[in-house]
């Protein structure tokens, strides 16, 4: 069998529709929890879903069920913890952390089911996924990026300053339980694919990897979609490629692709922003001292490989740290 | 109190205000009439911000009650007209954004859910950002900027949302004179359009012929409320002023050191 023919394969492309779907909506939440400086939210809501999965494999009910419901009750839990503020919030988050995860291994073994079923949901599994579910998935996915798009301003005024927001006359706290609750079914609609242990970083690091290049809110929003559609597709893809030789379970490899990328735009992002910095016009400041430079061993000019600043009607080369302004046959210090 | 005009924007009555059951504010009464120009003076941890934040509903009132534009605060709904800048806030988040951007935000108040961005919101955002002079500076990245122009964003941000009524919570901190000037040129634009402006400030400088009326914290009381002050006259006013009643009774406690200033004097 081949690679060409293992995409015609039902399950196949049951699984790439749903890590499409995954690569859109996590990223999308993602970009406000991480503009919320709560990067690790999604991660304390997957633990818990852990719970949710393994009370769906004792009762008989559906895992991705009991997943969510588990899940979003999860995120209420640790946003009311967060907003009483009375606990660190850190802590809080642990505490839900390990007890998700615990009790999800516990009441697996209960229910008389291995690790290698839990594994299925932990770390993802292209061949559980059934038509039901990606139905159930592009469901989830569509109202997790219509309300994100849709109120987009409106999270990312809660998002970047709560106190402004509420007396804007935004209902701060209802915004702050969707944002969770979104996470959480977000966490959940990656779960086939990703996994749970692994989720977060699908909201995570393509909003990183998007802003080493963004400067804005809304390019970062769009290019975190784009990474984390790119990562979850072709992580998939070299999971399946790779499936020949070794068993690989598809969510490390899409985490491991979009860190790739982040890998891959860091330098420039730093590169980037550098120059950015670098080439900002210099103010205008009047009655600066007039000094000439010493001795200056070369003309600059368009080669000459000094930055070439704008400042006030001329341009100032960086020269070692310091601003040379040209000035008839010499050189200022600006 | 006489029955609630929907004209007057802000009235705190006998407000008493506790932050994690310890008394912060003890009666204050306060009343700012449209179109004024208040500023709130005092020292660090005299109640200003407090202040700020109960009549912006941010704080819940112990005792007392708070009505704006002559609705007590827990049925008002008419949040797009309060602008706020709130102390020491940060104009970043953890994902970049643009000067812009976050001027945009200060319209949040005014769009409709699930709506694009209006002609209306696009012009006040870029007569905010004229306002505070970082027109050329709008699709720069906030964490790009230096603290005062930060603050100046937050201005904008505030300004954008064009309210009736605008409170500042120490707008000018590390905003050099210049850029003091300019939002004080705002400030009368905003005045003039009708505005009502509480300020809470340390230093006043450029904003001073604006202002109508000077109300002085201390300790979680007004310990003054008169015509304008200087901060220097203002931080040696010891002297609780139980509204414009020469030598009336004076039931508030005094504080033991003398007061060397008295209402009147050149200030
Ligand atoms: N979150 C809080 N928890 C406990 N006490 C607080 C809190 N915020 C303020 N306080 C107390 O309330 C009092 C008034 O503080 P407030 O912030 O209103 O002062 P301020 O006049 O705005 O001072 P500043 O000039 O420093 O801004 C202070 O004594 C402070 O200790
Ligand atoms: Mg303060």
């Amino acid at each position: 069998m081949s690679f060409i023919d293992l995409l015609s394969l039902d399950f196949m492309q049951r699984a790439l529709v749903a890590a499409l779907l995954t690569g859109l909506a996590a990223p999308a939440i993602g970009t406000f929890i991480v503009q919320r400086r709560l990067a690790l939210l999604g991660d304390g809501i997957g633990h818990v879903a852990v719970t949710g999965v393994a009370l769906g494999l004792l009762t008989g009910a559906s895992p991705t069920w009991s997943a969510i419901v588990v899940a979003v009750l999860g995120a209420v839990l640790m946003e009311v913890i967060r907003e009483r503020g009375h606990t660190n919030g850190d802590v809080a988050l642990a505490l839900l952390f390990y007890g998700g995860l615990a009790g999800g291994v516990l009441i697996t073994g209960i229910a008389g089911q291995g690790a290698a079923t839990l594994q299925a949901y932990l770390f993802g599994s292209l061949n559980s996924i059934s038509f039901a579910d990606v139905v159930f998935t592009a469901i989830l996915a569509a109202v997790v990026l219509v309300l994100t798009l849709g109120l987009s301003p409106q999270l990312f005024a809660v998002a970047s300053d709560q106190d402004f927001a509420r007396v804007a006359g935004l209902r701060v706290r209802g915004y702050n339980l969707l944002i969770a609750v979104l996470a959480a079914v977000s966490i959940t609609v990656a779960m086939r694919t990703v996994g749970l242990l692994l989720v977060s970083a699908l909201m995570v690091v393509p909003v990183a990897t998007s802003q080493q290049l963004a400067r804005s809110f809304r390019a970062t929003f769009v290019g975190a979609m784009l990474v984390g559609c790119v990562a979850s597709v072709g992580g998939l893809l070299l999971s399946a490629a790779l499936s020949f030789r070794v068993d690989v379970a598809p969510g490390p490899t899409i985490v491991l692709m979009a860190l790739a990328m982040f890998t891959a735009t860091w330098p420039i992002g730093v590169w980037l922003r550098r120059r950015s910095r670098l080439m900002a016009p210099f103010p205008e400041v009047s009655a600066a001292p007039h000094r000439s430079t010493d001795q200056h061993p070369h003309e600059h000019g368009k080669d000459c490989g000094h930055p070439a600043v704008p400042h006030a009607d001329h341009v100032d080369y960086v020269h070692d740290g310091h601003r040379h302004a040209p000035h008839g046959e010499h050189y200022d210090e600006h | 109190m006489t029955s609630p005009d929907t004209s007057v924007p802000v009235v705190l009555d006998r407000v008493s205000v506790a932050i994690g059951g310890r008394p912060i504010l003890r009666d204050v009464d306060l009343t700012v009439h449209a179109g004024d120009m208040v500023t709130l003076l005092g020292p660090n941890g005299s109640g200003k911000s407090t202040l700020v934040r109960a009549l912006t509903g941010l704080l819940p009132v112990a005792r007392g009650e708070v009505r704006l534009f002559g609705t007590p605060l827990d049925d008002f709904g008419d949040w797009q007209r309060i602008g706020f800048v709130p102390q020491r806030s940060t104009a970043t988040g953890g994902v970049p954004a643009t000067v812009r951007e976050v001027v945009a935000s200060g319209r949040v108040g005014r769009r409709r859910l699930l709506r694009p961005t209006s002609a209306a919101d696009r012009s006040a955002v870029e007569s905010a950002l004229e306002v505070v002079g970082l027109s050329d500076r709008a699709s720069h990245g906030v964490s790009q900027l230096s603290g005062g122009q930060q603050q100046r964003v937050l201005i904008a941000r505030a300004l954008a949302g064009e309210p009736d009524l605008l409170v500042l919570d120490e707008p000018t901190a590390g905003v050099d004179l210049p850029n003091q000037q300019a939002l004080a040129d705002a400030l009368r634009q905003l005045k003039e359009r009708g505005a009502t402006i509480v300020l809470v400030a340390h230093e006043i400088g450029p904003m001073m012929p604006l202002i109508d009326r000077t109300v002085v914290m201390r300790d979680g009381w007004v310990a003054y409320d008169g015509p304008p002050l200087t901060q220097e006259v203002a931080s040696h006013t010891h002297h609780h002023h139980d509204h414009d009643v020469p030598g009336g009774h004076d039931h508030a406690p005094h504080v033991s050191s003398p007061f060397d200033w008295e209402r009147g004097n050149p200030g």
